[in-house]
């Protein structure tokens, strides 16, 4: 089911008027209404009524998360507190949080795109869906609440954690949908083979994850262990939080609901915009945001765009999914590795479960890469020779993709820490020893 | 003709060994043999005990990753030589040791190996061929 026909498969041209149309608003209320962004557009020599095309975007300046910062927490509003009704934040795992606001307009706005995101993951009123993402500051879990709602869903608002009584109520509420970041379905399905409970007895049809990058050998994984279709969805709370982007059926990359949200992407380097097909750094404007309008928000996000239409009707621009951030990237002995890469060399390796940890030290001068890998009992061999055979294995691979050697040790299971929410993949030790 | 080993696998961390250790000692397992394989980052602890399937199954509830495999024991006599001639035999047949390790039983009078062989059946045949005593799992259980 395609929730908002008129809107999601709207003809190309069309939607294009509509965009530069609330482009043309977006971008003169936030110069009105934000100081932030009247200086930012000064100094560029720019006005809002400048922008004669759709193209002309590429001229405003960009939105980065310092300047959000920088307005902690209040300062990037455009309306009065009176017309906020709630609040949200990210997580500030990477430094001093973002808020962000919205009217109540906003929030319909919000539970719009995803009850489409919810429709384009086969969801119906006659779901009952789990939503196991955090309830609270973190968008996830109101996120997704008000979505499901919206198309009239029956709601199990769980939150993450305890979970033991998720799966229990899985089976006792006969739940269809989850809805959880992809290391935490994982999670799941290990505490359920743990619990004895058979995945395939269970009503579960589909799950809804995002929040994390993560790849397809991941989605195979879990589809295989939940016993469900397994659909990439996207959002960030500097946009509006889960609900800018999803996966339809088809799961060949996420429709972006570019009638709200307009992606760009660009060269992570230079700031320079890249055509349909190359891939770069995700950029997204809010056109219909009240409350926090972001111009050009760099997302630090590695994506790619494609204009082809998609055989289930839907005419957004689609983005490929994420494959690592701009800010993810680690330098290792001057090579740019994305944790993704090494995730992707793990499941391509036979057997090996999906829990690792990426570690770099400093040893001297001398970066130090080590892949932990918990050694279940399907790759365990009484024999020293084949374990190391394995080690070998992923070494060479790892190797023959990055160009540089990491060292692989082999944990016991379940050593490496579980995560309710986004994973941690990587531990770098080299700033705390003072390198 | 094969008997259960057990193959415990355990990190290079101080105290893991002991945690298997005791483990078993809780659970009133009685330990025949025990030799654990290390290398830098891991080590396999290989145990024939006095009851496979109880011993399995505590290991595994503390999440240990462990394994049932089966092992050929052997017994030679308690004097210089008998481990190359058993050796030299096997080579001769070109039967493939993975691993071995033995003990003294009475000193004196007997020491067993036990083997790990790449291919077990032929390994037995040869044994068999020779007029060496395999020793079955009872036995070996019961010492």
């Amino acid at each position: 089911m395609i929730w908002n026909p008129e809107m999601e498969c709207m003809p190309i041209g069309e939607r294009r008027a509509l965009q530069f149309y609330r482009l043309r608003n977006a971008i003169r209320r936030a110069y009105e209404k934000i100081p932030c962004y009247r200086k930012k557009f000064d100094e560029y020599g720019i006005k809002p009524y400048d922008i004669k095309h759709l193209s002309d975007i590429s001229q405003l300046p960009f939105t980065t998360k310092d300047d959000l910062r920088q307005n902690y927490p209040f300062g990037m509003f455009a309306v009065p507190m009176k017309q906020i009704v709630r609040v949200h934040s990210s997580s500030g795992t990477t430094g001093k949080p973002v808020v962000v606001g919205y009217t109540k307009e906003d929030i319909d706005i919000w539970a719009e795109t995803m009850a489409r995101t919810i429709c384009c993951g086969g969801g119906t009123s006659d779901d009952i869906i789990q939503i196991a993402y955090g309830y609270g500051l973190f968008t996830g879990g109101l996120g997704v609440h008000y979505g499901a709602e919206k198309v009239g869903a029956t709601v199990v608002p769980i939150s993450g954690g305890n979970t033991n009584r998720q799966v229990m109520i899985m089976q006792d509420f006969q739940v269809t949908m989850l809805a959880c970041t992809p290391s935490y379905s994982l999670y799941i399905a290990e505490v359920m083979e743990e619990m004895g409970v058979d995945p395939a007895s269970l009503k579960l049809r589909a799950g809804i994850f995002g929040a994390e990058p993560w790849s397809d050998q991941m989605r195979k994984e879990i589809e295989k262990r939940l016993k469900c279709k397994a659909i990439d969805i996207y959002g960030l709370s500097e946009i509006i939080g889960p609900g800018v982007a999803s996966e339809c059926e088809e799961q060949n990359c996420l429709h972006v609901f570019d009638d709200h949200f307009y992606p760009e992407i660009i060269n992570p380097a230079t700031g320079a915009p890249l055509p349909p097909g190359e891939k770069g750094e995700l950029v997204f404007t809010c056109l219909t945001k009240a409350a926090f309008p972001v111009i050009r928000f760099r997302t630090r996000d590695l994506s790619c765009l494609h204009a082809e239409p998609c055989p289930c009707g839907r005419t957004h621009i689609r983005m490929e999914r994420i494959t690592g951030r701009t800010d993810d990237m680690l330098i290792i002995r001057g090579v740019n590795v994305f944790p993704s890469q090494i995730e992707e060399v793990l499941f391509q390796t036979q057997g090996v479960e999906p829990h690792y940890l990426i570690i770099v030290d400093k040893r001297g001068a001398l970066d130090e890469l080590t892949v932990q890998v918990e050694v279940e009992e399907k790759i365990f061999s009484d024999e020293v020779r084949r374990l190391e055979e394995l080690q070998d294995r992923i070494q060479k691979q790892i190797e023959s993709i990055l160009g540089i050697g990491a060292r692989i040790q082999l944990v016991e299971p379940k050593t490496i820490e579980r995560s309710m929410g986004k994973a941690k993949r990587v531990l770098d030790r080299r700033l705390q020893n003072g390198a | 003709m094969k008997l259960r080993q057990i193959s415990v696998f355990v990190e290079n961390r101080t105290g893991r060994v002991a945690e298997v250790a005791t483990l078993l000692r809780d659970g009133n397992i009685n330990i025949r043999a025990v030799t654990l394989a290390d290398t830098h980052d891991f080590g396999i602890v290989r145990l024939i005990v006095n009851n496979v399937d109880e011993a399995l199954k505590i290991l595994r509830d503390n999440k240990f990753t462990a394994l049932d495999t089966e092992v050929v024991a052997l017994e030679i006599p308690d004097a210089p030589g008998s481990l190359c001639r058993v050796l030299d035999l096997l080579g001769k047949e070109n039967v493939n040791v993975e691993y071995l390790y033995g003990f003294v039983e009475r000193s004196g009078e007997k020491a067993i190996l036990i083997f790990r062989f790449e291919d077990a059946d032929h390994a037995v045949k040869v044994i068999q061929a020779n007029g060496l005593r395999i020793l079955s799992g009872e036995e070996l259980y019961k010492l």
